[in-house]
């Protein structure tokens, strides 16, 4: 059986696993707890591609039809 | 003209959407002459235009999306059935489907795949017809017909050659796959199979049978059906059934491009951020093959509010409207004894934030002007 990527699939957008010093900035910029960022699984076969634990930030940047790129964040939970 | 590269870091820097500096350096290229001073002017309308049409603070965008999809929704079919250009499949079209994304629904009423090939398998009609085959769930039916012998006691199975040549499986292999699933000693002669059940009575013949044609001899279990179809100028397979992840291994399969129209199987396999995407896609899909026209906003709101949580949770009692913080709102949605009931037990408060809750004690609404609070400051302070 072949492995293949799941980011590679056309529905997902790339994600980016951020460093605790960029996770910080991130917070800061907007002004929120990371408690309140949306959430994602730490079982999510992308964060699990990606190596993500739980507490961590996710940085996606999604393809967006209106603005052609968003940029979204979201808090790794178990 | 040629923009200066100082022009493009001004544009870079600004606060826009990338599609919208992209619009202004390619309007801007294409202008014959512009001045520094026109420059500055056009930046400035254009931030000021993209401002004016942002969302503002405190508008109630949920109550917009609602209105926006639902009144379109009421001009939608109501019948649940439809042929969707596709050859002989049945798919849930209309108001039925759409209630069936927003209701986050395990297993759609019609699970169907879109299967696209490898660009060697796309292009070869005889190829796509090898995967389809491969894919396609095949039980003893497919292969030939199945007989019981009260006589002997037995179940005969009758091959056909041809049936079995064109899904590439010998008889040897239907007799070992049939003997791990029923665990019963399968006699072969050529291409007949003879079973015999465990005590001979005819009742567990008759049970035998029925095991018998539910075993999947090859295939994709649950995918029942496969249908080539040309699109441009590559081969297509749709299917009746849903299995993402099985089939996303297969040979001669894409998986960057194959796709199901099962929510929750997207979540599962390819994760949140996919889901939120295919809501969004089956969403527009669903309004526009009705000849419905709703603004990609409102049903990005929808589907970031499904998916925020990082589980697919439906716009409904068990998901996003049963988990308002405020009781009075839950109990003016659905099911309101219980929802006081067990606020009263618990001891629960309502800080009338929201909306609904506002409404119903009859307060304004804090939003819009409504959300704007007056703090006085007594005179002597702002003389002094």
């Amino acid at each position: 059986m072949k492995r293949f990527a799941v980011q590679d699939h056309e529905l997902v957008p790339e994600h980016i696993l951020l460093t605790p010093e960029e996770a910080q900035q991130v917070l800061e910029q907007y002004g929120v707890e990371a408690r309140y960022l949306p959430k994602i699984h730490v079982t999510d076969p992308v964060a699990e591609e990606i190596g993500a634990k739980v507490g961590d930030i996710i940085k996606i940047k999604r393809k967006s039809p209106t603005a052609k790129e968003s940029i979204f964040y979201r808090l790794v939970i178990d | 003209m040629k923009l200066p590269d100082a022009w493009l870091k001004r544009i870079d820097e600004l606060d826009l959407p990338i599609s919208l500096k992209e619009a202004l350096i390619n309007g801007l290229g294409e202008a014959e002459r512009v001045t520094e001073e026109q420059f500055e002017t056009i930046l400035r309308e254009v931030v000021e235009d993209y401002e004016h049409a942002r969302a503002e603070p405190c508008e109630a965008v949920g109550v917009v999306a609602a209105q926006s999809i639902g009144e379109p929704g009421t001009q939608m079919t109501m019948r649940t059935f439809h042929y969707a250009g596709v050859a002989e499949i049945n798919v849930t079209l209309g108001l039925p489907r759409l209630i069936e994304i927003v209701d986050a629904r395990k297993i759609p009423s019609t699970p169907t795949m879109t299967i696209r090939l490898l660009p060697e398998y796309a292009s070869d009609r005889d190829m796509a017809r090898e995967v389809a085959w491969a894919i396609e769930a095949t039980s003893i039916l497919h292969l030939g017909s199945i007989a019981t012998d009260l006589a002997e006691m037995n179940v005969v199975i009758e091959l056909n050659e041809d049936a079995m040549a064109q899904r590439k499986i010998t008889a040897e292999e239907v007799a070992e796959k049939l003997r791990e699933a029923t665990g019963l000693a399968v006699d072969q002669r050529g291409s007949t199979l003879i079973m015999a059940p465990e005590e001979p009575s005819y009742r567990e013949l008759l049970q035998l049978v029925e095991r018998i044609k539910k075993v999947t001899l090859k295939g994709v279990d649950g995918i029942k059906r496969v249908v080539i179809r040309k699109e441009g100028d590559e081969y297509v397979l749709y299917t009746e059934g849903s299995s993402l992840k099985e089939v996303l291994e297969f040979e001669g399969v894409d998986p960057t491009r194959t796709k199901t129209n099962n929510i929750n199987e997207i979540c599962e396999v390819l994760g949140i951020e996919a889901a939120r995407n295919a809501i969004i896609n089956e969403a527009t899909d669903t309004l526009r093959e009705q000849g419905l026209q709703v603004d990609v906003r409102h049903i990005m709101l929808v589907a970031d509010i499904m998916t925020c949580d990082g589980d697919v949770k439906q716009i409904g009692r068990h998901g996003v409207s049963g988990e308002k913080a405020s009781v009075l709102a839950r109990a003016a949605f659905e099911v309101t004894v219980n929802h006081i009931l067990d606020a009263a037990i618990r001891g629960d408060v309502d800080d009338l934030k929201g909306v609904t809750e506002n409404v119903i004690v009859g307060q304004p609404i804090q939003l819009g002007t409504g959300d704007v609070q007056l703090v006085a400051k007594r005179i002597d302070e702002v003389v002094r």
